[in-house]
């Protein structure tokens, strides 16, 4: 069954546009672009393992670090850049989005929404740190080191000035969301798509 | 430039024959030979001369297919040679240089692929270098052997391949030099090679290396028994030739390499002699690989091989690596390992990134690693998965001739 996050962000590109996807993993999402959209993709990946499993597959990928930016990556070389469920992980996550919009003509962002209703609870109730199916780790060993919610992004993309082209939420990786009224209660995930403001 | 294969080419010594006897082991092996740009034909050099006849010594694994669509060839660096796995005798105690990588079930797989690997002209092991006869004069060439470059060692390749009926190259593999010869291959033959795997290069030789290979060349001609390249019958520049291959094997270690394996332990002895004996287990080490090595290369080789390093340069006459690059349709894996100092990872990122500049099919990787440059012959499991599965997912994009789905 295929993620339901990776249907939306797949809708969201265009045909026979070229995509780079920054923390690629295995590189199923790339995978997906090439197969539906006829993409020419090229994903950029921290971890050995995946990058090799990215290389089975028969895709582009770059052994890297996204925290060090993409200064090899010239102005708008990309039509869209894709950040999946990995702005969360970054030491520098607002510099990567600027690298983001600096590289890519339109910028997908996904991420976990922190404001959730299940992760105030959590808190609210317990008074422990949240550990949810979208955030899985205690907080002592988590690579998720810059969580945000809803709001905290659209304020990010007011401060970097970037125009939010759409907006889009799910309650779980398997099934579609009506729209949901109060996003920064009800989703769980959130994809944003951003650009440079004209 | 490619002659009609066969009727230029004659085969010297015997047929290899490839032996699956322990299991991954290429098996017993032979090295051919054979010569190629036979008058009339003749090589011509980027630097404006002419080579010919050139001895080939190669040797090959597996089987050619009836396709003839699963060759892949191995270049192979400064101080290698056409022994590139297997044995040449059930009782050798080596075996070839990249063994870990080539054989049956391993990386380059024998049993599915045909692997090629031809010595270096200019080199000492079997092809035509300054140490051969010329024919013209019937003396060692010695310095008035032609300086040649990648792009003349990869033609020399071409002959072979076409002497062996490969029309098109499933995969070229190789590092440092090795590297370089896959990078030209893919620039100036990329209709005859599908998949590229370049390691531990530069798209051009970078200034310090050019450094090393000066002050290399300086020991070799500062040898009083250089006598300008015409040693051959006299006494040969070994002090030369060792202390080249000294530094050298310096700029293949690194700093924690160096630490780990020697620290500043001394050799069979408690303390200092206060004498410039090799009192460190550093000294004596690099003293018996420069020696051992002065056994098996030829002084005027080095100098040949370390100018065709110095020379390549895949920018000559493009605007850009991105603009010599636009035209290459070869699918390229570019790996770098993070402690070789000699060609540091920015060197295959800059590869990589002009070719994705144009969004050519390529991916970079990098080896975690303290071995220096010399991490390409030994971190095979590090490099093995991800060479697998780029031959791998490579093949199924791969159309020899006209016609085939891709």
């Amino acid at each position: 069954m295929r993620r339901f996050d990776y249907k939306l962000i797949e809708d969201l590109v265009p045909e026979g546009a070229t995509v780079l996807d920054l923390g690629c993993g295995d590189g199923e999402l790339l995978a997906g672009l090439i197969a539906e959209k006829h993409v020419r993709g090229s994903g950029v990946e921290i971890s050995q393992e995946a990058v090799e499993a990215c290389v089975a597959k028969g895709l582009s990928v770059f052994h890297g670090d996204l925290d060090e930016g993409l200064a090899d990556y010239a102005d708008g070389s990309f039509d869209v850049v894709i950040l999946s469920l990995s702005l969360q992980q970054l030491r520098r996550p607002q510099m990567v989005v600027r690298e983001m919009v600096r590289v890519g003509k339109l910028a997908i962002v996904s991420f976990p929404n922190f404001a959730h209703w299940a992760v105030r609870g959590a808190l609210l109730v317990h008074g422990r740190m949240p550990i949810s199916r979208e955030l899985p780790y205690q907080w002592y060993d988590t690579p998720n080191i810059h969580l945000c919610t809803v709001k905290d992004f659209r304020a990010l993309c007011r401060r970097e000035r970037l125009c939010i082209e759409s907006e889009l939420y799910l309650r779980s990786f398997e099934r579609p969301s009506p729209r949901l009224r109060q996003p920064n209660v009800t989703a769980r995930i959130a994809i944003f798509t951003v650009a440079r403001c004209p | 430039m490619t002659e009609k294969r066969h009727e230029t080419t004659k085969e010297i010594g015997d047929v290899a024959t490839t032996l699956g006897d322990d299991t991954g082991s290429a098996g017993i092996v032979r090295t051919k030979k054979v010569t190629v740009a036979e008058p009339p034909a003749v090589l011509e050099l980027e630097g404006g001369g002419r080579l010919g006849p050139i001895t080939l010594a190669y040797e090959t694994f597996g089987t050619l297919s009836a396709e003839r669509d699963n060759a892949i060839l191995v270049c192979h660096a400064l101080s290698g040679d056409a022994h590139v796995a297997g044995r040449h005798s059930a009782n050798d105690k080596g075996a070839g240089w990249w063994d870990m990588l080539i054989g049956p079930g391993k990386a380059l797989d024998t049993d599915k692929h045909f692997v090629v690997c031809a010595n270096l002209i200019g080199g000492c092991s079997g092809s035509t270098g300054p140490a051969s006869i010329d024919p013209t004069t019937t003396r060692p060439y010695g310095t008035t052997f032609p300086v040649i470059t990648v792009a003349d060692i990869v033609n020399s390749q071409v002959l072979l391949l076409d002497y062996l009926g490969i029309d098109k190259l499933l995969a070229a593999i190789g590092g440092s030099l090795g590297g370089m010869q896959v990078l030209e291959w893919a620039l100036s033959h990329g209709d005859r090679l599908h998949l590229a795997i370049a390691m531990a290069c530069a798209a051009r030789q970078p200034t310090q290396a050019i450094a090393f290979n000066e002050v290399g060349r300086q020991a070799i001609m500062a040898d009083p028994n250089w006598r300008g390249g015409q040693y051959y019958g006299g006494p040969l520049p070994t002090k030369g030739l060792a202390v080249a291959r000294m530094l050298g094997h310096i700029t293949y270690l690194s700093d924690e390499a160096m630490q780990e394996k020697f620290g500043r332990r001394l050799r069979d002895i408690h303390d200092y002699s206060f004498t410039f004996r090799a009192d460190f287990e550093v000294e004596s080490y690099l003293r018996h690989q420069g020696l051992s090595f002065t056994d098996r290369f030829d002084a005027n080789s080095y100098l040949y091989i370390t100018r065709a390093l110095d020379y390549f340069d895949l920018t000559k006459g493009h605007k850009s690596l991105v603009d010599a690059f636009r035209n290459v349709p070869t699918r390229f894996l570019v790996m770098a390992f993070s402690s070789d100092w000699l060609h540091p990872p920015y060197q295959l990122k800059e590869i990589a990134s002009a070719l994705r500049a144009t969004h050519k099919h390529v991916s970079y990787y990098e080896v975690a690693s303290h071995y220096g440059h010399d991490a390409f012959l030994l971190e095979r499991e590090k490099m093995e998965g991800v060479i697998a599965a780029f031959l791998a997912s490579g093949a199924r994009t791969y159309c020899p001739r006209e016609g085939c789905a891709a």
